[in-house]
Protein backbone atom coordinates (compact mmCIF):
# COMPACT_ATOMS: atom_id res chain seq x y z
CA UNK A 1 0.00 0.00 0.00
CA UNK A 2 2.91 2.32 0.79
CA UNK A 3 4.28 1.70 -2.72
CA UNK A 4 0.91 2.66 -4.19
CA UNK A 5 0.91 5.86 -2.15
CA UNK A 6 4.43 6.64 -3.39
CA UNK A 7 3.49 6.08 -7.02
CA UNK A 8 0.25 8.06 -6.70
CA UNK A 9 2.15 10.93 -5.08
CA UNK A 10 4.59 11.02 -8.00
CA UNK A 11 1.75 10.78 -10.52
CA UNK A 12 -0.18 13.54 -8.77
CA UNK A 13 2.58 16.08 -9.54
CA UNK A 14 3.60 14.50 -12.80
CA UNK A 15 5.17 17.59 -14.36
CA UNK A 16 7.49 18.07 -11.41
CA UNK A 17 8.20 14.36 -11.34
CA UNK A 18 8.98 14.33 -15.05
CA UNK A 19 11.25 17.37 -14.83
CA UNK A 20 13.13 15.99 -11.82
CA UNK A 21 13.59 12.63 -13.55
CA UNK A 22 14.66 14.40 -16.73
CA UNK A 23 17.37 16.38 -14.96
CA UNK A 24 18.63 13.23 -13.25
CA UNK A 25 18.46 11.56 -16.67
CA UNK A 26 20.56 14.27 -18.29
CA UNK A 27 23.21 13.69 -15.65
CA UNK A 28 23.15 9.95 -16.29
CA UNK A 29 23.37 10.64 -20.01
CA UNK A 30 26.34 12.97 -19.44
CA UNK A 31 28.23 10.24 -17.64
CA UNK A 32 27.37 7.59 -20.23
CA UNK A 33 28.24 9.91 -23.11
CA UNK A 34 31.55 10.88 -21.55
CA UNK A 35 32.53 7.26 -21.11
CA UNK A 36 31.13 6.34 -24.54
CA UNK A 37 32.98 9.16 -26.25
CA UNK A 38 36.23 8.42 -24.45
CA UNK A 39 36.07 4.77 -25.32
CA UNK A 40 34.87 5.48 -28.85
CA UNK A 41 37.72 7.83 -29.60
CA UNK A 42 40.29 5.50 -28.04
CA UNK A 43 38.84 2.50 -29.85
CA UNK A 44 38.97 4.36 -33.13
CA UNK A 45 42.56 5.39 -32.54
CA UNK A 46 43.44 1.80 -31.69
CA UNK A 47 41.74 0.62 -34.85
CA UNK A 48 43.73 3.11 -36.95
CA UNK A 49 46.95 2.05 -35.21
CA UNK A 50 46.22 -1.59 -36.10
CA UNK A 51 45.18 -0.55 -39.60
CA UNK A 52 48.55 1.02 -40.31
CA UNK A 53 50.00 -2.44 -40.91
CA UNK A 54 52.98 -1.87 -38.59
CA UNK A 55 54.22 -4.38 -36.04
CA UNK A 56 56.23 -1.96 -33.92
CA UNK A 57 56.02 1.77 -33.17
CA UNK A 58 59.17 3.74 -32.38
CA UNK A 59 58.60 6.92 -30.45
CA UNK A 60 60.89 9.44 -28.78
CA UNK A 61 62.03 7.99 -25.47
CA UNK A 62 60.91 11.05 -23.53
CA UNK A 63 57.19 10.92 -24.26
CA UNK A 64 54.53 8.58 -23.03
CA UNK A 65 52.30 6.38 -25.12
CA UNK A 66 49.81 9.19 -25.53
CA UNK A 67 51.30 12.46 -26.69
CA UNK A 68 49.98 15.23 -28.84
CA UNK A 69 53.37 16.88 -29.35
CA UNK A 70 54.94 16.58 -32.77
CA UNK A 71 58.30 16.67 -34.44
CA UNK A 72 60.54 15.35 -31.68
CA UNK A 73 62.32 12.72 -33.66
CA UNK A 74 65.01 13.19 -36.29
CA UNK A 75 63.95 11.66 -39.60
CA UNK A 76 67.51 10.30 -40.04
CA UNK A 77 66.50 7.44 -37.74
CA UNK A 78 64.23 6.04 -40.46
CA UNK A 79 66.96 4.75 -42.85
CA UNK A 80 68.90 3.49 -39.82
CA UNK A 81 65.92 1.46 -38.67
CA UNK A 82 65.30 0.12 -42.17
CA UNK A 83 68.78 -1.42 -42.15
CA UNK A 84 68.10 -3.45 -39.00
CA UNK A 85 67.63 -7.19 -39.35
CA UNK A 86 64.03 -8.45 -39.79
CA UNK A 87 62.79 -4.96 -40.72
CA UNK A 88 60.76 -5.23 -43.91
CA UNK A 89 59.76 -1.57 -43.98
CA UNK A 90 60.02 1.54 -41.76
CA UNK A 91 58.07 4.74 -42.36
CA UNK A 92 58.24 8.07 -40.55
CA UNK A 93 54.95 9.75 -39.61
CA UNK A 94 54.51 13.34 -38.54
CA UNK A 95 51.29 14.18 -36.69
CA UNK A 96 49.88 17.65 -36.08
CA UNK A 97 46.65 18.87 -34.55
CA UNK A 98 44.28 20.70 -36.87
CA UNK A 99 41.32 20.83 -34.51
CA UNK A 100 40.80 19.99 -30.87
CA UNK A 101 40.79 16.23 -31.37
CA UNK A 102 41.55 15.93 -35.09
CA UNK A 103 45.08 15.30 -36.26
CA UNK A 104 46.62 15.40 -39.70
CA UNK A 105 49.32 12.86 -40.58
CA UNK A 106 52.16 13.34 -42.97
CA UNK A 107 53.74 10.29 -44.63
CA UNK A 108 55.72 9.38 -47.69
CA UNK A 109 52.83 7.77 -49.57
CA UNK A 110 54.78 5.24 -51.71
CA UNK A 111 56.78 4.11 -48.68
CA UNK A 112 53.65 3.89 -46.50
CA UNK A 113 51.84 1.85 -49.15
CA UNK A 114 54.66 -0.70 -49.04
CA UNK A 115 54.13 -0.99 -45.27
CA UNK A 116 50.35 -0.98 -45.05
CA UNK A 117 49.36 -2.46 -48.37
CA UNK A 118 47.91 0.86 -49.41
CA UNK A 119 44.72 2.80 -48.86
CA UNK A 120 41.39 1.61 -50.23
CA UNK A 121 40.07 4.56 -52.21
CA UNK A 122 36.33 5.17 -52.45
CA UNK A 123 36.95 8.10 -54.74
CA UNK A 124 39.96 9.78 -56.37
CA UNK A 125 43.46 8.44 -55.70
CA UNK A 126 46.74 9.01 -53.92
CA UNK A 127 48.37 12.44 -53.85
CA UNK A 128 50.03 13.45 -57.09
CA UNK A 129 51.46 16.70 -55.77
CA UNK A 130 52.79 18.23 -52.53
CA UNK A 131 49.49 19.98 -51.74
CA UNK A 132 47.25 16.97 -52.14
CA UNK A 133 45.17 15.67 -49.28
CA UNK A 134 43.56 12.32 -48.61
CA UNK A 135 40.67 12.06 -46.10
CA UNK A 136 38.63 9.15 -44.87
CA UNK A 137 34.97 8.69 -45.75
CA UNK A 138 33.63 9.77 -42.33
CA UNK A 139 35.54 13.05 -42.46
CA UNK A 140 34.41 13.68 -46.03
CA UNK A 141 30.78 12.98 -45.06
CA UNK A 142 30.87 15.17 -41.96
CA UNK A 143 32.41 18.09 -43.86
CA UNK A 144 30.60 17.55 -47.15
CA UNK A 145 33.84 17.14 -49.10
CA UNK A 146 34.29 15.74 -52.59
CA UNK A 147 37.32 14.84 -54.67
CA UNK A 148 38.98 17.81 -56.34
CA UNK A 149 37.71 20.27 -53.76
CA UNK A 150 40.06 22.74 -52.07
CA UNK A 151 40.28 22.29 -48.30
CA UNK A 152 41.84 24.84 -45.93
CA UNK A 153 43.83 23.23 -43.14
CA UNK A 154 46.74 24.74 -41.17
CA UNK A 155 46.16 27.96 -43.15
CA UNK A 156 47.08 26.03 -46.28
CA UNK A 157 45.01 25.25 -49.35
CA UNK A 158 44.94 21.51 -50.06
CA UNK A 159 43.45 19.74 -53.04
CA UNK A 160 41.40 16.74 -52.01
CA UNK A 161 42.92 14.01 -54.19
CA UNK A 162 41.16 11.01 -52.70
CA UNK A 163 38.63 9.67 -50.19
CA UNK A 164 39.60 6.42 -48.49
CA UNK A 165 37.93 3.90 -46.21
CA UNK A 166 38.57 4.67 -42.56
CA UNK A 167 40.70 2.80 -40.08
CA UNK A 168 44.14 3.30 -41.63
CA UNK A 169 46.65 5.68 -39.98
CA UNK A 170 44.37 8.73 -39.63
CA UNK A 171 41.45 10.73 -40.96
CA UNK A 172 43.66 13.24 -42.79
CA UNK A 173 46.84 12.21 -44.59
CA UNK A 174 49.15 14.50 -46.58
CA UNK A 175 52.66 14.30 -48.03
CA UNK A 176 55.23 14.32 -45.23
CA UNK A 177 57.49 17.05 -46.59
CA UNK A 178 54.66 19.55 -46.98
CA UNK A 179 53.45 18.97 -43.43
CA UNK A 180 57.00 19.30 -42.11
CA UNK A 181 57.32 22.70 -43.84
CA UNK A 182 53.95 23.89 -42.54
CA UNK A 183 54.68 22.86 -38.95
CA UNK A 184 58.31 24.03 -38.74
CA UNK A 185 59.74 20.54 -38.78
CA UNK A 186 61.56 20.73 -42.11
CA UNK A 187 65.10 21.66 -41.02
CA UNK A 188 66.30 19.21 -39.99
CA UNK A 189 63.40 17.00 -41.01
CA UNK A 190 61.57 15.76 -37.94
CA UNK A 191 58.81 13.26 -37.43
CA UNK A 192 56.59 12.06 -34.55
CA UNK A 193 57.11 8.32 -34.80
CA UNK A 194 58.36 5.49 -36.94
CA UNK A 195 56.15 2.61 -38.04
CA UNK A 196 58.06 -0.62 -38.42
CA UNK A 197 56.93 -3.72 -40.31
CA UNK A 198 58.86 -6.92 -39.69
CA UNK A 199 59.54 -9.67 -42.17
CA UNK A 200 58.35 -12.11 -39.49
CA UNK A 201 55.68 -10.73 -37.14
CA UNK A 202 56.22 -13.62 -34.71
CA UNK A 203 59.54 -11.98 -33.80
CA UNK A 204 57.83 -8.78 -32.62
CA UNK A 205 58.57 -9.30 -28.95
CA UNK A 206 62.26 -10.01 -29.53
CA UNK A 207 62.56 -7.09 -31.93
CA UNK A 208 60.96 -4.70 -29.42
CA UNK A 209 63.61 -5.76 -26.90
CA UNK A 210 66.30 -5.42 -29.54
CA UNK A 211 65.19 -1.89 -30.51
CA UNK A 212 64.89 -0.77 -26.92
CA UNK A 213 68.49 -1.83 -26.28
CA UNK A 214 69.80 -0.48 -29.58
CA UNK A 215 68.05 2.91 -29.40
CA UNK A 216 68.10 3.40 -25.62
CA UNK A 217 67.90 7.10 -24.72
CA UNK A 218 66.68 8.05 -28.20
CA UNK A 219 63.70 5.91 -29.12
CA UNK A 220 61.31 3.69 -27.30
CA UNK A 221 59.88 0.64 -29.06
CA UNK A 222 56.44 -0.74 -28.36
CA UNK A 223 54.60 -3.47 -30.20
CA UNK A 224 51.35 -2.46 -31.87
CA UNK A 225 49.57 -5.05 -29.70
CA UNK A 226 50.87 -3.47 -26.49
CA UNK A 227 50.24 0.01 -27.84
CA UNK A 228 46.62 -0.78 -28.64
CA UNK A 229 46.14 -2.49 -25.29
CA UNK A 230 47.01 0.79 -23.61
CA UNK A 231 44.12 2.55 -25.34
CA UNK A 232 42.03 2.49 -22.19
CA UNK A 233 40.42 5.19 -20.10
CA UNK A 234 42.39 3.86 -17.13
CA UNK A 235 45.67 4.76 -18.82
CA UNK A 236 44.80 8.43 -19.22
CA UNK A 237 44.97 10.18 -15.84
CA UNK A 238 43.53 13.45 -17.17
CA UNK A 239 40.51 11.60 -18.54
CA UNK A 240 40.02 9.78 -15.27
CA UNK A 241 40.08 13.10 -13.43
CA UNK A 242 37.58 14.52 -15.90
CA UNK A 243 35.28 11.54 -15.37
CA UNK A 244 35.59 12.02 -11.61
CA UNK A 245 34.62 15.69 -11.94
CA UNK A 246 31.60 14.85 -14.10
CA UNK A 247 30.59 12.14 -11.62
CA UNK A 248 30.78 14.54 -8.68
CA UNK A 249 28.79 17.11 -10.67
CA UNK A 250 26.18 14.45 -11.42
CA UNK A 251 25.85 13.59 -7.72
CA UNK A 252 25.60 17.28 -6.78
CA UNK A 253 23.03 18.09 -9.48
CA UNK A 254 21.04 14.94 -8.65
CA UNK A 255 21.15 15.92 -4.98
CA UNK A 256 19.98 19.48 -5.68
CA UNK A 257 17.18 18.45 -8.02
CA UNK A 258 15.81 15.73 -5.77
CA UNK A 259 16.31 17.92 -2.71
CA UNK A 260 14.30 20.73 -4.28
CA UNK A 261 11.61 18.36 -5.52
CA UNK A 262 11.31 16.54 -2.20
CA UNK A 263 11.49 19.70 -0.13
CA UNK A 264 8.68 21.27 -2.14
CA UNK A 265 6.70 18.05 -1.85
CA UNK A 266 7.14 17.93 1.92
CA UNK A 267 5.99 21.54 2.33
CA UNK A 268 3.05 20.96 -0.02
CA UNK A 269 2.09 17.77 1.75
CA UNK A 270 2.41 18.99 5.32
CA UNK A 271 -1.23 18.23 6.07
CA UNK A 272 -0.95 14.80 4.43
CA UNK A 273 2.03 14.02 6.62
CA UNK A 274 -0.10 15.00 9.60
CA UNK A 275 -2.83 12.64 8.39
CA UNK A 276 -0.35 9.78 8.05
CA UNK A 277 0.94 10.42 11.54
CA UNK A 278 -2.58 10.55 12.97
CA UNK A 279 -3.27 7.21 11.29
CA UNK A 280 -0.25 5.74 13.05
CA UNK A 281 2.64 6.28 10.68
CA UNK A 282 5.93 6.34 12.58
CA UNK A 283 8.66 8.84 11.65
CA UNK A 284 10.55 6.01 9.96
CA UNK A 285 7.49 5.26 7.82
CA UNK A 286 7.23 8.90 6.71
CA UNK A 287 10.97 8.95 5.91
CA UNK A 288 10.57 5.64 4.09
CA UNK A 289 7.85 7.12 1.84
CA UNK A 290 10.07 10.06 0.88
CA UNK A 291 13.09 7.84 0.29
CA UNK A 292 11.04 5.53 -1.94
CA UNK A 293 9.90 8.52 -3.98
CA UNK A 294 13.53 9.65 -4.36
CA UNK A 295 14.59 6.15 -5.39
CA UNK A 296 11.82 6.02 -7.98
CA UNK A 297 12.89 9.42 -9.33
CA UNK A 298 16.47 8.15 -9.59
CA UNK A 299 15.38 4.94 -11.32
CA UNK A 300 13.17 6.87 -13.76
CA UNK A 301 16.02 9.32 -14.34
CA UNK A 302 18.42 6.46 -14.95
CA UNK A 303 16.12 4.84 -17.53
CA UNK A 304 15.60 8.22 -19.20
CA UNK A 305 19.35 8.85 -19.14
CA UNK A 306 20.11 5.53 -20.83
CA UNK A 307 17.48 6.31 -23.47
CA UNK A 308 18.89 9.80 -23.95
CA UNK A 309 22.42 8.43 -24.32
CA UNK A 310 21.22 6.20 -27.17
CA UNK A 311 19.47 9.16 -28.80
CA UNK A 312 22.56 11.35 -28.39
CA UNK A 313 24.72 8.62 -29.92
CA UNK A 314 22.45 8.43 -32.95
CA UNK A 315 22.57 12.21 -33.36
CA UNK A 316 26.34 12.44 -32.93
CA UNK A 317 26.97 9.57 -35.33
CA UNK A 318 24.71 11.24 -37.89
CA UNK A 319 26.11 14.76 -37.51
CA UNK A 320 29.76 14.27 -36.57
CA UNK A 321 30.88 10.80 -37.65
CA UNK A 322 34.50 11.88 -37.99
CA UNK A 323 34.90 14.22 -35.03
CA UNK A 324 33.27 12.17 -32.33
CA UNK A 325 33.10 8.41 -32.13
CA UNK A 326 30.68 7.14 -29.48
CA UNK A 327 30.07 3.60 -28.37
CA UNK A 328 27.39 2.24 -26.05
CA UNK A 329 28.59 1.49 -22.55
CA UNK A 330 26.08 -0.88 -20.91
CA UNK A 331 28.70 -1.91 -18.37
CA UNK A 332 28.48 1.65 -17.01
CA UNK A 333 24.68 1.60 -16.60
CA UNK A 334 24.87 0.24 -13.03
CA UNK A 335 27.58 2.77 -12.12
CA UNK A 336 25.62 5.68 -13.61
CA UNK A 337 22.52 4.38 -11.85
CA UNK A 338 24.38 4.18 -8.55
CA UNK A 339 25.60 7.75 -9.01
CA UNK A 340 22.06 8.97 -9.73
CA UNK A 341 20.77 7.02 -6.74
CA UNK A 342 23.43 8.45 -4.45
CA UNK A 343 22.48 11.99 -5.46
CA UNK A 344 18.78 11.27 -5.06
CA UNK A 345 19.18 9.66 -1.63
CA UNK A 346 21.33 12.55 -0.42
CA UNK A 347 18.66 14.92 -1.71
CA UNK A 348 15.89 13.04 0.09
CA UNK A 349 17.53 12.94 3.52
CA UNK A 350 16.84 16.47 4.77
CA UNK A 351 13.28 16.78 3.41
CA UNK A 352 12.61 13.26 4.66
CA UNK A 353 13.85 14.03 8.17
CA UNK A 354 11.92 17.30 8.16
CA UNK A 355 8.76 15.38 7.29
CA UNK A 356 9.51 12.64 9.84
CA UNK A 357 9.97 15.22 12.60
CA UNK A 358 6.80 17.10 11.66
CA UNK A 359 4.46 17.58 14.61
CA UNK A 360 1.19 15.81 13.79
CA UNK A 361 -1.07 18.46 15.34
CA UNK A 362 0.71 21.37 13.60
CA UNK A 363 0.73 19.44 10.33
CA UNK A 364 -2.99 18.74 10.57
CA UNK A 365 -3.66 22.44 11.16
CA UNK A 366 -1.56 23.43 8.10
CA UNK A 367 -3.56 25.23 5.43
CA UNK B 1 2.09 -0.30 25.43
CA UNK B 2 2.28 -2.23 28.63
CA UNK B 3 1.29 0.64 30.91
CA UNK B 4 -2.03 -0.81 32.03
CA UNK B 5 -3.98 0.19 35.14
CA UNK B 6 -3.38 -2.30 37.92
CA UNK B 7 -6.38 -4.24 39.24
CA UNK B 8 -8.75 -3.18 36.49
CA UNK B 9 -11.60 -4.94 34.78
CA UNK B 10 -11.55 -4.13 31.08
CA UNK B 11 -15.23 -4.99 30.70
CA UNK B 12 -16.62 -2.78 33.43
CA UNK B 13 -14.05 -0.01 33.86
CA UNK B 14 -14.39 3.18 31.79
CA UNK B 15 -12.73 2.93 28.40
CA UNK B 16 -11.62 6.54 28.89
CA UNK B 17 -10.60 7.56 32.38
CA UNK B 18 -9.32 11.09 32.91
CA UNK B 19 -8.40 12.56 36.30
CA UNK B 20 -7.03 16.05 36.90
CA UNK B 21 -5.73 16.32 33.33
CA UNK B 22 -3.72 19.44 32.65
CA UNK B 23 -2.02 20.63 29.51
CA UNK B 24 0.24 23.64 29.33
CA UNK B 25 1.73 24.96 26.11
CA UNK B 26 4.82 27.10 26.21
CA UNK B 27 4.44 29.89 23.66
CA UNK B 28 7.66 31.90 23.81
CA UNK B 29 8.00 32.97 27.45
CA UNK B 30 4.29 32.57 28.10
CA UNK B 31 2.64 29.46 29.52
CA UNK B 32 -0.79 28.80 28.06
CA UNK B 33 -2.92 26.55 30.26
CA UNK B 34 -5.17 24.80 27.74
CA UNK B 35 -6.50 22.22 30.22
CA UNK B 36 -6.75 23.02 33.92
CA UNK B 37 -7.81 19.77 35.54
CA UNK B 38 -10.24 17.77 33.44
CA UNK B 39 -12.09 14.81 34.93
CA UNK B 40 -13.95 12.54 32.56
CA UNK B 41 -15.26 8.99 32.41
CA UNK B 42 -16.48 7.35 29.21
CA UNK B 43 -17.98 3.90 29.41
CA UNK B 44 -17.42 1.21 26.82
CA UNK B 45 -20.03 1.52 24.06
CA UNK B 46 -20.99 5.06 25.00
CA UNK B 47 -21.57 7.88 22.52
CA UNK B 48 -20.39 11.04 24.23
CA UNK B 49 -20.28 14.56 22.92
CA UNK B 50 -18.03 17.24 24.32
CA UNK B 51 -19.36 20.69 23.71
CA UNK B 52 -17.92 24.08 24.44
CA UNK B 53 -16.96 27.42 22.93
CA UNK B 54 -13.75 28.09 21.04
CA UNK B 55 -10.73 28.09 23.33
CA UNK B 56 -12.45 25.94 25.94
CA UNK B 57 -9.88 23.16 25.49
CA UNK B 58 -11.98 20.72 23.42
CA UNK B 59 -9.37 20.24 20.72
CA UNK B 60 -6.54 19.89 23.24
CA UNK B 61 -8.53 17.16 25.02
CA UNK B 62 -9.12 15.51 21.61
CA UNK B 63 -5.40 15.56 20.82
CA UNK B 64 -4.42 14.08 24.18
CA UNK B 65 -7.08 11.36 24.12
CA UNK B 66 -5.99 10.54 20.56
CA UNK B 67 -2.36 10.21 21.58
CA UNK B 68 -1.33 13.08 19.34
CA UNK B 69 0.00 15.12 22.28
CA UNK B 70 1.25 14.11 25.73
CA UNK B 71 -0.51 15.36 28.85
CA UNK B 72 1.30 17.80 31.15
CA UNK B 73 -0.24 16.43 34.33
CA UNK B 74 -3.04 14.27 35.74
CA UNK B 75 -4.08 10.77 34.72
CA UNK B 76 -5.34 9.54 31.36
CA UNK B 77 -6.18 5.91 30.72
CA UNK B 78 -7.38 4.72 27.33
CA UNK B 79 -8.68 1.16 27.33
CA UNK B 80 -6.51 0.52 30.36
CA UNK B 81 -3.35 2.14 28.96
CA UNK B 82 -1.75 4.94 30.96
CA UNK B 83 -0.95 7.65 28.44
CA UNK B 84 1.44 9.48 30.75
CA UNK B 85 3.92 6.62 30.58
CA UNK B 86 3.91 6.25 26.82
CA UNK B 87 6.82 7.29 24.64
CA UNK B 88 6.09 8.99 21.33
CA UNK B 89 6.51 5.67 19.57
CA UNK B 90 4.08 3.98 21.94
CA UNK B 91 1.55 6.78 21.41
CA UNK B 92 1.90 6.12 17.66
CA UNK B 93 1.11 2.45 18.29
CA UNK B 94 -1.88 3.50 20.40
CA UNK B 95 -3.18 5.50 17.43
CA UNK B 96 -2.67 2.51 15.16
CA UNK B 97 -4.62 0.08 17.32
CA UNK B 98 -7.00 1.81 19.67
CA UNK B 99 -8.01 5.14 18.12
CA UNK B 100 -9.96 6.01 15.00
CA UNK B 101 -10.01 9.66 13.97
CA UNK B 102 -12.68 11.60 12.14
CA UNK B 103 -11.73 15.20 11.42
CA UNK B 104 -13.72 18.28 10.49
CA UNK B 105 -11.87 18.59 7.16
CA UNK B 106 -12.15 14.85 6.39
CA UNK B 107 -8.36 14.62 5.93
CA UNK B 108 -8.39 12.00 3.21
CA UNK B 109 -5.21 11.65 1.18
CA UNK B 110 -6.04 13.36 -2.13
CA UNK B 111 -3.84 11.12 -4.27
CA UNK B 112 -5.57 7.89 -3.22
CA UNK B 113 -9.04 6.58 -3.95
CA UNK B 114 -11.52 6.11 -1.11
CA UNK B 115 -10.75 2.38 -1.16
CA UNK B 116 -7.01 3.04 -0.94
CA UNK B 117 -7.44 5.59 1.84
CA UNK B 118 -9.12 2.88 3.87
CA UNK B 119 -6.52 0.28 2.86
CA UNK B 120 -3.67 2.60 3.83
CA UNK B 121 -5.10 3.04 7.33
CA UNK B 122 -5.34 -0.74 7.56
CA UNK B 123 -1.73 -1.12 6.39
CA UNK B 124 -0.45 1.47 8.86
CA UNK B 125 -2.39 -0.29 11.61
CA UNK B 126 -0.73 -3.59 10.63
CA UNK B 127 -4.18 -5.18 10.62
CA UNK B 128 -4.29 -8.46 8.71
CA UNK B 129 -8.03 -8.44 8.30
CA UNK B 130 -10.94 -6.05 8.44
CA UNK B 131 -13.74 -6.27 10.99
CA UNK B 132 -16.16 -9.06 10.11
CA UNK B 133 -18.96 -6.49 9.89
CA UNK B 134 -16.98 -4.03 7.76
CA UNK B 135 -19.18 -4.71 4.74
CA UNK B 136 -22.19 -3.90 6.87
CA UNK B 137 -20.46 -0.69 7.98
CA UNK B 138 -19.80 0.29 4.37
CA UNK B 139 -23.43 -0.47 3.59
CA UNK B 140 -24.52 1.68 6.48
CA UNK B 141 -22.24 4.48 5.33
CA UNK B 142 -23.65 4.21 1.80
CA UNK B 143 -20.27 4.56 0.06
CA UNK B 144 -19.77 1.10 -1.42
CA UNK B 145 -20.35 2.39 -4.94
CA UNK B 146 -18.03 5.37 -4.45
CA UNK B 147 -14.94 3.56 -3.22
CA UNK B 148 -13.00 3.83 -6.47
CA UNK B 149 -13.24 7.60 -6.59
CA UNK B 150 -10.62 10.02 -5.38
CA UNK B 151 -11.65 12.56 -2.71
CA UNK B 152 -11.96 15.39 -5.23
CA UNK B 153 -14.74 13.44 -6.96
CA UNK B 154 -16.68 12.96 -3.73
CA UNK B 155 -19.04 15.36 -1.98
CA UNK B 156 -18.22 16.58 1.52
CA UNK B 157 -20.70 14.16 3.02
CA UNK B 158 -19.26 11.25 1.07
CA UNK B 159 -15.70 12.20 2.06
CA UNK B 160 -16.69 12.28 5.71
CA UNK B 161 -18.34 8.88 5.41
CA UNK B 162 -15.15 7.49 3.83
CA UNK B 163 -13.23 9.04 6.73
CA UNK B 164 -15.53 7.22 9.15
CA UNK B 165 -14.93 3.93 7.33
CA UNK B 166 -11.18 4.58 7.46
CA UNK B 167 -11.40 5.28 11.19
CA UNK B 168 -13.20 1.98 11.81
CA UNK B 169 -11.15 -0.34 9.62
CA UNK B 170 -8.75 -1.29 12.43
CA UNK B 171 -11.54 -1.91 14.95
CA UNK B 172 -10.49 0.92 17.27
CA UNK B 173 -11.51 0.94 20.91
CA UNK B 174 -12.59 4.56 20.52
CA UNK B 175 -13.75 6.65 17.60
CA UNK B 176 -12.72 10.26 18.14
CA UNK B 177 -14.57 12.77 16.01
CA UNK B 178 -13.53 16.42 15.97
CA UNK B 179 -16.35 18.63 14.63
CA UNK B 180 -17.29 15.93 12.09
CA UNK B 181 -20.08 18.06 10.65
CA UNK B 182 -18.26 21.39 10.75
CA UNK B 183 -17.82 21.50 6.98
CA UNK B 184 -21.17 19.98 6.01
CA UNK B 185 -24.56 21.40 5.19
CA UNK B 186 -27.52 20.53 7.39
CA UNK B 187 -28.67 17.56 5.34
CA UNK B 188 -25.24 15.95 5.22
CA UNK B 189 -24.61 16.85 8.87
CA UNK B 190 -27.72 15.04 9.93
CA UNK B 191 -26.82 12.07 7.75
CA UNK B 192 -23.31 11.78 9.21
CA UNK B 193 -24.54 12.23 12.78
CA UNK B 194 -27.24 9.65 12.15
CA UNK B 195 -24.60 7.24 10.87
CA UNK B 196 -22.44 7.77 13.96
CA UNK B 197 -25.43 7.12 16.19
CA UNK B 198 -26.38 4.00 14.19
CA UNK B 199 -22.83 2.71 14.37
CA UNK B 200 -22.83 3.20 18.10
CA UNK B 201 -26.15 1.41 18.52
CA UNK B 202 -25.53 -1.45 16.07
CA UNK B 203 -21.88 -2.20 16.76
CA UNK B 204 -21.37 -0.81 20.25
CA UNK B 205 -18.58 1.42 18.99
CA UNK B 206 -17.46 3.90 21.64
CA UNK B 207 -17.58 7.40 20.18
CA UNK B 208 -16.35 10.68 21.60
CA UNK B 209 -17.41 13.64 19.50
CA UNK B 210 -16.13 17.18 19.91
CA UNK B 211 -18.52 19.85 18.70
CA UNK B 212 -19.59 23.38 19.37
CA UNK B 213 -23.03 22.73 17.91
CA UNK B 214 -25.70 21.74 20.51
CA UNK B 215 -27.88 20.17 17.78
CA UNK B 216 -25.03 17.85 16.81
CA UNK B 217 -24.29 17.10 20.44
CA UNK B 218 -27.92 16.01 20.88
CA UNK B 219 -27.24 12.92 18.76
CA UNK B 220 -25.01 11.54 21.53
CA UNK B 221 -26.11 9.58 24.63
CA UNK B 222 -24.51 12.12 26.90
CA UNK B 223 -23.02 15.56 26.59
CA UNK B 224 -20.32 17.17 28.69
CA UNK B 225 -19.47 20.83 28.48
CA UNK B 226 -16.02 22.32 28.56
CA UNK B 227 -15.21 25.87 29.58
CA UNK B 228 -11.86 27.50 30.33
CA UNK B 229 -9.97 24.23 30.17
CA UNK B 230 -12.23 22.38 32.57
CA UNK B 231 -14.86 19.76 32.00
CA UNK B 232 -18.23 19.73 33.77
CA UNK B 233 -20.42 16.63 33.48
Amino acid sequence: MINKLVIENLKHRWVRTLLAALVVGVQVMSILMLIGLSRGLLQESAQRARGSGADIFLKPDTQGTFSFSSGQLNQAFVPFVRKQPHVAQAVGVLSANVKLITTINGVDFPEFEKLSGGFHFQGGGPPSGPNDLVVDAAYARENGLHVGQTVMLLNHAWRLSGIVEGGVLGRLVVPLTTLQQLTGNATPPRISEILVKLDNPSLTSEEVTHFNELLKGNLQAISVGDFVAQFSVNNIPALQAFIAVITIMAVVVGFLVVFLSMYTAVVERTREIGILKALGAKPATVLDILVREAVLLAVAGCVLGIGLSYAARVLITAWMPASLAVINTPDWWPKAGAIALAGALLGAIYPGLKAARQDAIEALAYE
Amino acid sequence: MSSAVPNTNPQTDPIILVRGLTKTYHVGDVDVHALRGVDLNVQRGEFLSVIGPSGSGKSTLFHILGGLAPPSGGEVFIDGVDLRKLTENQRTELRQRKIGFVFQKYNLLPTLTARDNIALAQALGHADSRPSNFDEILQLLGIKHRLDHKPRALSGGEQQRVAIARALVNQPAILLADEPTGNLDTENSNAVLGILRDLNKRTGQTILMITHNPEAAAFADRTVTMRDGKCCD
